[in-house]
């Protein structure tokens, strides 16, 4: 019965790419509906494969690791030790005891390196996954993420080193460089704009675009076949806008972090979604 | 606007203990919240600082990024003039004088959007990825919007030499016909050479290029 099913599936598949081929012709603005329906198509929760880096995540989580073999569960994410509803929402965040604003992936290595006592060498060395190469970080990002899901974005921006970030990260937005001269806005700071197909969000005002955008990482990367994180969706921009290769966890992506998530305050978090 | 008012009061009072004149004669044009140009520069060490220093080189503003980054791309008219001027300067035209080159190398050019990416093999040849941002031959569905289309192009000038000189220029350095353009400055930033730039503007300037037709 299940290979029927899955017969089905793809001979259905078969079909919608055919359709699409034959359609080669058409105008622009039907191309564009044309992956809007695919993005459609792939984005049901029941076959995302997001939820299988959940799965591991949370088994990282509840892991006795490191020197002081322990597990992560008395790492606090902001609301408390062990607290993990909600966390997400309100990262990136300042901490007292790293006297940092740091954001998910940043504060689980710092426990990882005060709590557990763990060498994160190996674990920065795979932060993002590869063929045969799994990323502890991408899981547990994945884990905790996702147990925000259904709630608002919800920076604390009141610490002044939080709103430190948030300006800093505005001015980084703007801030050109690259033998392109490319800025963040140079893509993403106008209405319905796109770069050969794909159409752009727009950042420089707080909103629908910014909200819907922050609140759908991580996400399942079809192309990539990988659960990627915002420091890996930050690190892949940078590499379009042919600036140098930006330092994981380090402060101009959390700063640009907080500011994206400031424009996208109020937005529902679902994730891991899916995209192509 | 609370929030906004003490950001505002926090960061001025950061960039009047830092800087000095540089921020304030520019107030009038500024964003509500604008941090001390040290403290983002301290921001880009901490991400970048690793990188190859050839690399930290490119994003180190130069002096017409500078002012378009204190803008937002939007200068004063004074500001405008002088980079323009600037960026005129750094225009070469080719010595034979010969401005329309092949456009079906040009086609290649535009199409391809290779190069000058951290993930590039050093040796990778850079494409002008024209399709990412305008519209070309008609023929070509997959095309972005970031900038105007340029279907047509020669046929709507008319073939006109001082266009042809025109396109030339802005493909060079886009910034010595619009101050603070959202175009890279190609010959300028050494992403593309002479001879792919003259073919790009057969791209647009042969009749017998697809972008006429």
């Amino acid at each position: 019965m299940k290979r029927t099913a899955l017969g089905w599936a793809l001979g259905a598949a078969a079909i919608c790419a055919s359709v699409a081929l034959t359609i080669g012709i058409v105008r622009a603005q039907d191309a564009e509906k044309e992956i809007e329906r695919y993005r459609a198509m792939i984005s049901d929760p029941m076959s995302n494969p997001g939820f299988l880096a959940v799965d591991r995540g949370e088994a990282l989580w509840s892991e006795k690791r490191g020197t002081k073999n322990v597990s992560l569960e008395s790492c606090d994410l902001g609301l408390g030790a062990g607290k993990l509803e909600g966390a997400y929402a309100q990262l990136p965040r300042y901490f007292v005891d790293a006297d940092r604003v740091m954001d998910l992936e940043q504060r689980l290595l710092w426990c990882m390196q005060n709590v557990q006592g763990f060498d994160t060498k190996d674990v920065v060395a795979r932060r993002f996954s590869g063929p045969g190469r799994a990323s502890d970080m991408e899981d547990l990002v994945a884990f905790i993420a996702n147990k925000s899901s259904g709630m608002k974005i919800d920076l604390p921006l009141k610490h002044p080193k939080e709103l430190e970030m948030a300006a800093v990260g505005e001015a980084l937005f703007y801030r050109r460089g690259g033998v392109m001269d490319f800025s963040c806005a140079t893509c993403h700071a106008d209405e319905g704009k796109r770069i050969r197909l794909q159409g752009l969000p727009n950042f420089s005002k707080p909103g629908k675009q910014p909200q819907e955008t922050m609140g759908s990482w991580p996400t399942y990367r079809v192309s990539q076949g990988a659960l990627r994180t915002m420091q890996h969706r930050l690190w892949d921009c940078f590499r379009q806008q042919r600036w140098p290769v930006p330092e994981y966890g380090s402060d101009a992506i959390t700063a640009l972090t907080v500011f994206l998530n400031k424009q996208a305050m109020g937005g529902e978090i679902n994730v891991p979604s899916i995209k192509r | 606007m609370k929030q906004t008012s003490t950001i505002a009061a926090l960061l001025l009072a950061g960039a009047a203990a830092l800087t000095l004149a540089s921020s304030a004669g520019a107030q009038t044009a500024q964003p509500a919240v604008k941090p001390d140009p040290a403290l983002v520069e301290k921001y880009v060490k901490a991400t970048f600082g690793k990188a190859p220093p050839e690399w930290q080189a490119r994003i180190e503003p130069d002096e017409t990024l500078k002012v378009c980054n204190q803008y937002r791309n939007e200068p004063p008219s004074a500001e405008a003039d002088k980079i323009v001027k600037r960026e005129l300067a750094k225009v070469v035209f080719p010595a034979d004088g010969k401005l329309i080159g092949d456009w079906k190398e040009g086609a290649k050019i535009a199409n391809n959007g290779r190069g000058g990416q951290f993930s590039d093999d050093e040796k990778t040849v850079s494409g002008g990825n024209c399709y990412a941002c305008h519209q070309m031959e008609a023929a070509e569905l997959s095309f972005g919007t970031l900038g105007p289309s340029l279907t047509n192009y020669g046929k709507d000038r008319k073939y006109d030499p001082d266009e042809v000189k025109q396109a030339f220029t802005k493909i060079y350095d886009s910034q010595a016909v619009v101050a603070c353009s959202n175009m890279p400055r190609f010959g300028a930033n050494k992403v593309l050479t002479e001879k792919q730039i003259i073919d790009l503007v057969a791209f647009l300037f042969d009749p017998q290029s697809p972008v006429n037709k």
